[in-house]
């Protein structure tokens, strides 16, 4: 059907859809979850709070889940060395997520002040930690891995966890915290009144202001800072795909060059700004469900941005540039990239659809009185 | 070369997380029927105590998934944290059925179990089954794709290995889904989970009957559960058995393991009821012996042989001769990719590359290789017995003593007097942990007895590892021991303290021991 280079280019678009959508759907309720012990005062605000996301956090975990499978069918070395490399750190995220399905589930269960509050807490970790740990992920993706390839593929990483934790990728952590959390405030607001929706919309004002600057922040560092990578061989894009075979080197402000061959490729980060925009305007208007709207699309601006500066590099070598992982030579076979993208030509389709009809069915404002009414079945 | 000891401590933290999560699924395959069932009944008759039951059951179900959620994030994710070179060298293969689990199913489960709860009020009563209905779909789709991945690790068809990307690649999807170890495996693995939510149901209503409360609500439960039981232990022990072991090699390796048939037996061959396995002389010191009856199970016929061990070494020493020349063969084309002979003479001998791999353990170049290492190669093909033996037999013991359960569950649910038969309920309740330790059971069965290979025939399990240190293994697992074991008290607690509680926690102002917190009755939604 496709040429297996144009299958190439899909599932580098597809990658980005999946992510973009893990972090709209499932990122609104890491948002609300980091909220969580601080826009609600006591218990009741507090169960009202969870009570916005408690029907739907499970189908939209399903994103990162998803996310993850599509990555390793897609871009199988991409998920064996990133995800090994970065072994603490994933493991990091993972034991944060552990907090979130017994967090929602138990938490309610039992009357004890004590048992209430250490899950709510457990929520924070499993809202707050794995958008920062990905964004930490996407600054040191920015600037290189340390790792490298035997010849038999076997992948070596060279680096430690601390050295992840370097300024650069701490503020793409701080973009990418702040982002979620305003994007969780925002559906916070629109799913809530009074009180709780009040301190909402302030997060939401602070968040998006602290994504802004960190987003501008970020783009500057990188044309000012030494990184980027470029490949220096030829590359035959439609070829078996083998990670060896090209040269690269590291070429100061090469994350700039997309932007300046393709000039409509800047149309991804003005999307970022201005969907942010909006998203605050909408906010101080109190029309919280533009707002929604506006900052799923700021999200996909700054997810996009990442990926547009780096193409075709996904995951580049510090240690042996040449090693690094592209969209061309990371990628499954031409068959399996094919089958992949049916099934989610078809299923992606339904998924929204039923998604969409939840949140249809359990619409409108989460309440005190709902509360009271649906005591034995409320989070 | 890879430490024994960082391959050893990967598999454990893979076996310990693995075996963890089946802790979970089973009941979450078997719940979601039961709890379909209850709620058809509920929207056929109208009878609000089918809906209670529904809504109870299903909180008891909700506590369990809570944990099967968390613990399936953590097998996605480790096979890239710790299996990195086996994600490479499988991947295009063994990722599409993960994804298309995603795609396909768990997305479906998951956002239908949140109408599942909430959804109550808001929905029609017909428009809730159907969201029931098809969380239990997504489930059961759920442990489909899974187990197609899981079955392509057995018996890995529709795949060929190409020495440019260095990994397997697919050459037929439709192979690999319709595998017919992957269906067998399928069968076999919703079946156990059914008769798991069954026991849980019968057990936890049975000790509601020995204390004499909630007696209707129990005795409706218990004849759901009994049916529904009966049907599912027969499916396990009919369908899933051994016939889904005669395909493919790996099958039958595990097969003459887990049946301590060291020699191969005119067929059809006998059946050792118990055996004494010596594994140094391959040899039984002792066996109970029934003639005829494993070729009658293993083959359904009285003509075809299965192999027994000694033949199977024999037959893979020779395997791992062309497997070295196949190895070499790979290297000279890694090195010089157009060399044409190299490439007609490595196709020749490609498929027993895995058996080459073998020696990787011992040597770096096959041209170290001795004859003495050639032999232990061969001899690691062969998974270790006594353990497969026993732990077969501990499954099909529990299988059959909860065959007989179900069977006299039925007949006295038919008869209508189960409730006055104490003996009978006390068997149902101490019969609680016996499906989870079947399912165990099972799951040590399929997987240890796949060793040495990730990938039977192709991957060695010493080469899948990660490149990672000792020490980082030792925390990963000390991290997850310590995440496990609190998760599971707390799971216990609560299990413990709603199933205690019974259908009075749900509020209703119909049953015993109601919620002390409770509202004044709300008027039934009925």
């Amino acid at each position: 059907m496709f040429d297996y280079e144009t299958l190439k280019v899909i599932w580098w678009l597809l990658v980005g859809v999946l992510l973009i959508g893990f972090a709209i759907m499932d990122g609104h309720d890491m948002g609300v979850g980091t909220l969580l012990p601080f826009a609600g005062r006591n218990d009741e605000e507090r169960r009202v709070i969870i009570n916005t996301v408690g029907p739907h956090w499970d189908g939209n975990q399903v994103w990162f889940i998803t996310g993850g499978g599509a990555i390793f069918a897609a871009w199988p070395l991409v998920y064996a060395t990133a995800f090994s490399g970065f072994y603490w750190a994933m493991l990091a995220v993972l034991w944060a997520l552990f907090f979130r399905p017994v967090g929602f589930d138990y938490r309610s269960k039992i009357h004890n002040a004590t048992w209430r509050s250490t899950w709510d807490w457990g929520l924070f970790i499993g809202g707050a930690v794995p958008p920062l740990i990905f964004g930490v992920a996407f600054g040191n993706l920015l600037q290189g891995v340390p790792f490298y390839f035997e010849n038999t593929l076997v992948s070596h990483y060279t680096g430690s966890f601390w050295q992840l934790l370097n300024p650069f990728a701490l503020l793409c952590g701080v973009v990418s915290t702040a982002m979620i959390t305003m994007h969780g405030a925002i559906y916070l607001a629109h799913r809530t009144e009074g009180d709780i929706q009040r301190r909402a919309r302030t997060a939401a004002l602070l968040f998006g202001l602290v994504m802004l600057l960190g987003f501008t922040a970020a783009g500057i560092w990188i044309a000012a800072a030494d990184f980027g990578y470029a490949i220096t061989s030829v590359v035959d894009t439609a070829a078996q795909p083998d990670p060896l075979a090209k040269t690269v080197v590291r070429q100061p402000g090469a994350w700039l060059a997309n932007y300046a061959a393709a000039p409509a490729t800047l149309v991804v980060p003005a999307l970022a700004y201005a969907g942010a925009l909006l998203a605050l305007l909408a906010v101080l208007r109190g029309r919280t469900l533009i707002a929604f709207v506006a900052s799923s699309v700021a999200i996909s601006g700054v997810i996009g941005t990442a990926g547009v500066s780096m193409f075709p590099f996904v995951m580049p070598s510090s240690t042996v540039p040449g090693a690094s992982l592209t969209v061309w030579d990371a990628v499954s076979s031409q068959r399996t990239l094919g089958i992949m993208f049916w099934a989610t030509l078809i299923f992606m389709p339904v998924i929204v659809l039923y998604t969409s009809w939840a949140y249809k069915v359990m619409a409108g404002k989460v309440t005190r009185a709902w509360l009271r009414e649906n005591e034995h079945s409320a989070y | 070369m890879v430490s024994e000891q960082l391959v050893d401590l990967s598999r454990l933290q893979f076996a310990a997380t693995a075996m963890y999560h089946f802790l979970f699924v089973p009941l979450t395959l078997g719940m979601v029927w039961l709890l379909v069932i209850m709620e058809s009944a509920y929207v056929m008759t109208g009878n609000v105590i089918y809906k209670d039951m529904t809504r109870f059951w299903g909180k008891l179900f909700g506590i369990n998934f809570a944990l099967g959620v968390t613990t399936g994030i953590t097998l996605e994710f480790q096979f890239g944290t710790n299996w990195a070179y086996y994600s490479h060298y499988v991947g295009d293969i063994f990722g599409a059925p993960l994804a298309i689990e995603g795609l396909m199913a768990f997305f479906l489960e998951s956002t239908m179990i949140g109408l599942f709860f909430f959804g109550w009020d808001r929905l029609s009563r017909r428009q809730h089954l159907l969201v029931t209905l098809l969380m239990a779909i997504g489930t059961n789709l759920s442990a489909l794709w899974i187990l197609i991945a899981n079955g392509w690790m057995q018996n890995p068809v529709g795949a060929e290995f190409s020495f440019v990307t260095m990994r397997m690649e697919l050459t037929d999807f439709w192979a690999v889904v319709f595998n017919p170890d992957a269906q067998a495996k399928f069968v076999h693995t919703v079946s156990a989970g059914y008769v798991t939510g069954a026991m849980f149901v019968l057990s936890i209503s049975s000790w509601y009957l020995l204390r004499g409360r909630d007696m209707e609500f129990a005795k409706r439960s218990f004849r759901i559960a009994a049916a529904f039981g009966f049907a599912s232990v027969c499916s396990v022990i009919v369908l899933g058995d051994e016939s889904g072991y005669t395909v493919g090699e790996a099958q039958q390796t595990k097969l003459a393991a887990m049946e301590a048939m060291w020699e191969t037996e005119p067929a059809p061959a006998g059946f050792n009821v118990i055996a004494i396995p010596n594994e140094t002389e391959m040899r039984n010191d002792y066996a109970l012996h029934i003639p005829y009856v494993m070729g009658l199970i293993g083959t359904r016929s009285l003509d075809k042989e299965l192999p027994g061990l000694k033949d199977i070494l024999v037959r893979n020493r020779e395997r791992v001769v062309t497997g070295i020349e196949a190895v070499k063969l790979l290297d000279t084309l890694r090195a010089d990719p157009e060399n044409a002979d190299a490439r007609v003479a490595f196709d020749k001998v490609k498929a027993d590359l895995g058996f080459g791999l073998l020696l990787k353990k011992y040597v770096a170049s096959m041209d170290e290789v001795t004859p003495a290492l050639i032999d232990r190669a061969a001899r690691d093909t062969l998974p270790r017995v006594t353990p497969l033996f026993w732990t077969f037999r501990i499954m099909v013991a529990l299988g059959f003593a909860m065959l007989a359960l179900f069977g006299l569950a039925l007949w006295y649910s038919i008869k209508g007097d189960f409730a006055q038969r104490p003996w009978l309920l006390k068997w149902s309740l101490w019969f609680l942990p016996m499906p989870w330790i079947a399912s165990e059971m099972g799951w040590f069965v399929a997987e240890y007895g796949r060793q040495p290979w990730t990938i039977y025939g192709v991957l060695p399990t010493h080469l899948s590892v990660s490149t990672l240190s000792v020490e980082s293994l030792y925390g990963s697992l000390a991290g997850f021991v310590t995440f496990y074991t609190v998760l599971l008290i707390v799971e216990m607690y609560l299990m413990v303290k709603f199933a205690r509680q019974g259908p009075g926690s749900l509020g209703t102002g119909r049953y015993d021991h109601e919620a002390s917190h409770a509202t004044p009755a709300s008027p039934a939604h009925a």
